[in-house]
């Protein structure tokens, strides 16, 4: 049986200024559990993930979701000058969903952020606040979650923390796309890996065949901890 | 001089002198609010829209901050006098008066201050916003509540530059006695007269009520970072 589609992308290109950030990416993420966008810095992650939630236009090419009601974590989430609580019904309103206590109160357990809901969300930690970015973004009730680099400026426990919370998103039928230049993450959280370099996609795979037998020179020099290009020359 | 005059005026509660400080109060709170409405609007309608001429716009709103308020005077005074085009309203050497010429004076300041602000808000929660899928209408309502201590900190600036303003207020209200006289016109004209303690007396409560609002403008962002982030 053929896997439901959740996002389609026909030769995505994305050029600004000078710079080609995309180059005419093909490919089909199914339903299932979290794809992850693999490679090395600057490669195109997050332009990838923004052109799909539809946060940029693409110069060329088409993104097209077959899915509902989609979100987006930044890399680097923004609070707004509210308390947490106030945060998670605003993003709620946006999604135009009604005031749930009942809803607010398990999303406020699940991301044991209870005894912090009345306080202001610019005063969390950075570990708080990228849960209750997630929070927020889980409180709009998406079908698809977008994921930036979720865990980049965290330490080791958070990390853990983030990494749970998105495997039990996950298991609830939430799709999640995740972004992430960290390999050991990729490993532990992805579904299938679309590999990118210099905004190409360079190898598209389900987990443990990208990292057990990469097809790409690049995704093997990626994984031997070498520095990669489109050309498969060492920059 | 006598400098205790000056208080003996203030602590026997002098009414012509709290007459022209409740005139004073008046004329500038009513002209801080009506400017907060119009800059505010106009602030935030620049800094989150884009048309053609906008940096001019930007370019006129900042310079109009250093508008002088007897320039500003002068054309209202044109405006608003038996052959201008507001003379039918008769409203020349009123409060009303007044409180149009300050209008006019601090609503390039608030404007201009109120598009600073909203417009570095927006770099910040651009992104976020527009994941979030959030209409223009309601960003605006976003970041005018987001920056809402900011913007009473902007409104307690334009308040001060009002409060302090001789010039325009002078010149549409004509400083007639028990009417459109206010603390600055009165300093103005008693300095002049050589009646130094009542100057002196007004000058002291102007001091404070600027010291007042600052202290309030601080206050205000002190418990702002203390309790919204």
């Amino acid at each position: 049986m053929q896997a439901e589609p959740v996002i389609t992308l026909s030769k995505a290109r994305l050029v600004m200024g000078q710079r080609m950030i995309l180059r005419d990416v093909t490919a089909v993420i199914e339903r299932g559990g979290p794809t992850v966008l693999l490679g090395p810095n600057g490669c195109g992650k997050t332009s990838l993930l923004k052109a799909m939630m539809g946060l940029v236009s693409l110069t060329s090419g088409t993104v097209d979701r077959h899915v509902g009601r989609a979100s987006f974590v930044l890399q680097k989430p923004v609070m707004l000058r509210r308390s947490v609580y106030d945060n998670l019904a605003f993003a709620r309103q946006t999604a135009g969903l009604p005031h749930s206590e009942s809803v607010m109160t398990d999303l406020l357990n699940d991301f044991s952020l209870t005894h912090l809901a009345h306080a202001p969300a610019r005063r969390l930690s950075g570990g708080e606040q990228q849960r209750l970015a997630i929070a927020r973004a889980l409180a709009r009730e998406p079908a698809l979650l977008f994921l930036d680099e979720p865990t980049a400026s965290l330490d080791v426990a958070q990390t853990r923390l983030v990494e749970d919370l998105i495997a039990r998103i996950s298991a609830r039928g939430v799709k999640i796309i995740l972004s992430t230049h960290d390999l050991g993450q990729a490993k532990r959280i992805a579904d299938d890996v679309l590999f990118l370099v210099e905004g190409q996609l360079a190898e598209q795979a389900p987990m443990a065949s990208f990292f057990h037998a990469a097809r790409s020179s690049q995704a093997r020099a990626f994984l031997a901890g070498e520095l990669v290009s489109i050309d498969g020359e060492k920059p | 001089m006598d400098a205790t005059s000056a208080f003996s005026l203030i602590l026997e509660r002098d009414p012509a002198l709290f007459a022209i400080v409740g005139l004073s109060l008046w004329v500038s709170l009513s002209a801080t609010l009506l400017a907060g409405a119009l800059g505010a609007g106009l602030g935030s309608a620049v800094a989150l829209t884009r048309f053609p001429g906008r940096q001019g716009v930007v370019v006129v709103l900042n310079a109009l901050m250093g508008l002088p308020p007897v320039v500003v005077g002068l054309l209202v005074y044109l405006a608003l006098s038996r052959s201008g085009p507001l003379g039918q309203f008769g409203i020349l050497f009123t409060p009303t008066a007044m409180i149009i010429a300050q209008t006019i004076l601090i609503v390039p300041i608030i404007a201009a201050l109120t598009r600073q602000v909203m417009e570095d808000l927006w770099g910040e929660y651009a992104d976020e916003l527009n994941a979030m899928g959030v209409t223009p209408w309601r960003r605006m309502r976003v970041l005018l509540w987001d920056a809402r201590f900011s913007l009473v900190t902007i409104l307690l600036a334009g308040f001060g530059r009002a409060a302090a303003e001789v010039g325009a207020v002078m010149i549409v209200g004509g400083n007639i006695d028990g009417f459109t006289r206010v603390m600055t016109t009165t300093i103005a004209l008693e300095t002049s007269k050589g009646n130094l303690p009542l100057a002196m007396g007004l000058g002291v409560i102007l001091l404070t009520i600027v010291v007042a609002v600052n202290s309030l403008a601080w206050a205000v962002r002190a418990w702002a970072e203390r309790h919204a982030g």
